[in-house]
């Protein structure tokens, strides 16, 4: 077998994983932290010649559905989400721990405690306690890679989905890995009918439950999951840390400092739920106090559940946030009665992101705001949301809510007279297809009167820009069937539908007008728009558009309103000067700026206009 | 051998590449080696802190006042990023005016040259010169080698060059 060390990211690590361990079918939709596994699956198959049907999901519901009847043939299958798809997958997630499977299915969870790129900080782990699935916690990539045999293997054992939980630390680091030839299994793939099992009406349930349960229990009896006791020295002090994730990789490293040594035992739990029955009992016979250290919430504590265990829920561990190593230092110091100051991190702010200079959405944005200045913006998850940055966006809750925002908007103030005011939804194209269109439909049949801009740059850009189905392309780069967004929306019933390109700012808003006098004509509806411009992070998309040459004229006035309303990287206000410039390192040539100026001095030259 | 090195900067200026060279070349050296990173949001044009750990170590993070050395591709976040650098750690800062302090205009020293996003070589060739990395100047040439794509070989080199040669 051919062995060779590679510095791997903790998600290529799993992607690799899931190769070298005969995963054949394996689906996500992207997310943070958890958007390169999919894409490190495609890659190692085509480096290796392993057979794996890859696809980048409509969205998290569907990738599981798809992942899981897969298993049901006896192949190995995995699916990978950040933890709020974990959300949108919920219903076929939690009948499956009842149903079981057949071949290998693994679950791969990221968490974003912190939250660094995400709208909760919950813990998947708590999930899986609830839907009745065992979860491994990975410390690290290496363990991330050896926890997806693991978990195939545990799927397989049991028949039942396992989690794997990684957290963004473990997703973002990378570390020298282990990598070997793909085991092949060769299994034909091969359905069984077994009605009560794979259709389960209530009936079948209750047997299906204890089943279950009695499965869950055996787990927490496997002996290979028994937490590691991983360095000694409790034995004076009757002290013990249990630590799960990174945060024990945290723990670890401390620990080792010279004033924490023979302080307290280390125990690293790798299946925090079910948590091993005997370990329980073992730390009650041998500590007088066990520190619970884990993210983001109290799963381990809870199953303990004893007054010998300190955490979240006696105030020794901080109740939110990333348990960062400084945080770690500060809680082991004062459980383990160690002297001595953790040095605290920074307290700046940093510069806050903002939409690239040259992105189309800002030039949506402009036109939208320059065009309903007392509008109401429900907008969405993407790139787009830093609209928020100038006035643009005005609500922002999870995928798809915009579009059902903008309804329930729309018949609260419309119960109050016919004056109701302009409601402008943006939603970008992926977002769309992954949960925008049920609520167009309702929104449609429910009468609802707004504006829906899709945002259309084609592609999934904040997450790394993995294809939509609008483009007719594959995870691997191979053709698939292209779904255009314009069929959809008009199959969803909406009869006012226009396309344009957003850099055009005076048509845009004249589109705009002309969508606001539908939506309070007679007839009138939801009015959708297409702002259609490629995400020029994309270098094919800048070979196609025209270049300017850009500058500001004396007539600048040093207002700062392009700088604050238009909020482009490249427009920099200079107070020496006293005036804005154009920094030329950041700025594409778009032109669209010129709009920006309420005295016209900024300036665009070049052969196309 | 064990150093921690913090890289910050804001999105786009290559913190991502200049973490992958310093790994890969952690890697060259046969030292284990462990990173973090930022994606996501803020890599639009937000702050980004990537730490680099080569060495026998276990976390992928590096505590307040333990980094040996500290690259910041841009000098606005020494303010937030500055704290993780240990007493006496080295400090390389791209940012304009006089050489002082590990103070280089790696930017305009890019931006002369043609190619305003090599400033992070710059800044990475100029750290090694000072003998500030865990590793040797042909290590890092090795790796840059490897890891560039075909195109921008020639680009990288150069830049790696210019602040090898910067004498400030």
């Amino acid at each position: 077998m051919n062995r060779s060390e590679r510095i791997l990211m903790g998600n290529e690590a799993i992607g690799r994983g899931l190769v070298e361990n005969d995963c054949r079918i394996a689906t996500s939709y992207p997310g943070t932290p958890a958007s390169e596994i999919l894409s490190s699956v495609a890659d190692f198959a085509a480096e290796t010649g392993a057979s794996i049907h890859t696809e980048w999901s409509v969205n998290e519901k569907a990738a599981y559905e798809v992942a899981l009847a897969a298993s049901y043939t006896g192949k190995r299958a995995a699916v990978s989400m950040k933890q709020v798809g974990l959300n949108v997958a919920a219903d076929p997630v939690t009948r499956s721990t009842y149903l079981g499977t057949k071949g290998g299915l693994v679950l791969i969870v990221a968490d974003d405690p912190g939250p660094h790129s995400s709208q909760t900080e919950q813990d998947s782990r708590m999930f899986a306690l609830f839907a009745k699935l065992p979860v491994l916690d990975p410390s690290s990539p290496r363990e991330a890679k050896d926890m997806t045999g693991e978990a195939f293997r545990l799927s397989e054992k049991y028949e039942l989905p396992v989690m794997l939980r990684p957290t963004t630390r473990v997703c973002h680091a990378r570390q020298n890995v282990d990598c070997g030839d793909p085991e092949r299994k060769e299994v034909r793939s091969r359905f069984e009918r077994n009605i009560p099992r794979w259709v389960a009406t209530p009936a079948f349930l209750p047997e299906l439950h204890r089943r279950l349960n009695e499965k869950l229990d055996r787990i927490a009896e496997e002996e290979a999951f028994h937490p590691r006791l991983v360095s000694r020295g409790g034995d004076e002090s009757r002290r013990a840390v249990a630590a799960s994730g990174v945060v024990f990789a945290h723990a670890a490293e401390i620990l080792e400092g010279g004033d924490f040594s023979g302080k307290t035992d280390l125990y690293q739990v790798r299946l925090p739920y079910p948590l091993n029955r005997k370990f329980i009992g073992d730390l009650r016979k041998r500590y007088k106090e066990v520190l619970v250290l884990e993210e983001t919430d109290g799963v381990i504590e809870m199953q303990i559940g004893s007054d010998f265990v300190k955490g979240r829920s006696t105030g020794h561990v901080p109740r939110l946030g990333e348990l960062t190593p400084e945080i770690v230092e500060k809680i082991l110091r004062e459980f383990l009665g160690v002297p001595g100051e953790a040095p605290s991190a920074g307290q700046g702010k940093g510069k806050r992101p903002s939409l690239c200079p040259g992105c189309g959405h800002r030039a949506a944005f402009f036109a939208i705001r320059e065009t309903f200045p007392k509008g109401i913006f429900p907008s969405d998850i993407g790139c787009y949301t830093l609209g928020m940055n100038f006035g643009a966006v005005d609500t922002c809750h999870c995928m798809g809510a915009c579009i059902s925002q903008g309804a329930g908007f729309y018949h609260a103030f419309a119960q109050d007279g016919p004056g109701f005011p302009s409601i402008v939804v943006t939603i970008g194209d992926s977002t769309f297809f992954h949960a925008g269109i049920p609520p167009l439909i309702n929104a449609v049949s429910q009468g609802a009167r707004f504006i829906v801009v899709i945002l259309d740059n084609g592609t999934t850009a904040m997450t790394g820009h993995q294809p939509t189905p609008a483009l007719g392309i594959r995870s691997d780069g191979s053709r698939g069937a292209a779904v255009p967004i314009p069929e959809l929306v008009r199959a969803a019933g909406v009869r006012f539908l226009r396309e344009c390109d957003p850099y055009d700012v005076e048509c845009m808003e004249g589109i705009l007008k002309e969508a606001d006098r539908y939506v309070r004509s007679a007839e009138g509806g939801v009015a959708v728009v297409i702002a259609k411009h490629p995400c020029i992070v994309g270098r094919e998309a800048r070979k196609g558009q025209p270049v300017y040459r850009m500058s500001v004229t004396e007539e600048c006035i040093g207002c700062k309103a392009c700088v604050e309303d238009f909020e482009c990287g490249a427009l920099v206000f200079d107070p020496d000067a006293d005036r804005v410039r154009i920094d030329g390192t950041l700025c594409i040539g778009c032109a669209v700026c010129v709009h920006a100026c309420p005295v016209g001095a900024i300036t665009a030259e070049g052969e196309d206009r | 051998m064990k150093q921690q090195i913090v890289i910050s900067g804001i999105g786009g200026q290559g913190v991502l590449f200049a973490t992958r060279l310093i790994a890969e070349a952690a890697m060259e050296e046969g030292l284990p080696v462990l990173t973090s990173e930022t994606h996501g949001m803020a890599m639009r044009g937000g702050t980004v802190i990537s730490h680099v750990k080569a060495g026998p170590f276990q976390s992928p993070l590096i505590r307040p006042g333990q980094a040996d050395a500290g690259l910041f591709l841009h000098g606005g976040n020494l303010e937030l990023h500055r704290p993780f650098i240990r007493e006496g750690g080295s400090l390389f800062v791209n940012r304009p005016g006089p050489a002082a302090g590990g103070g280089i205009d790696a930017a305009r020293l890019a931006q002369d040259f043609g190619h305003p996003v090599i400033a992070n070589l710059v800044l990475i060739g100029h750290a090694a010169s000072r003998g500030a990395l865990f590793c040797g100047a042909d290590t890092l040439r090795a790796v840059l080698r490897r890891i560039s794509p075909p195109e921008r070989l020639d680009i990288n080199r150069q830049g790696f060059e210019i602040g090898f040669g910067f004498e400030g």
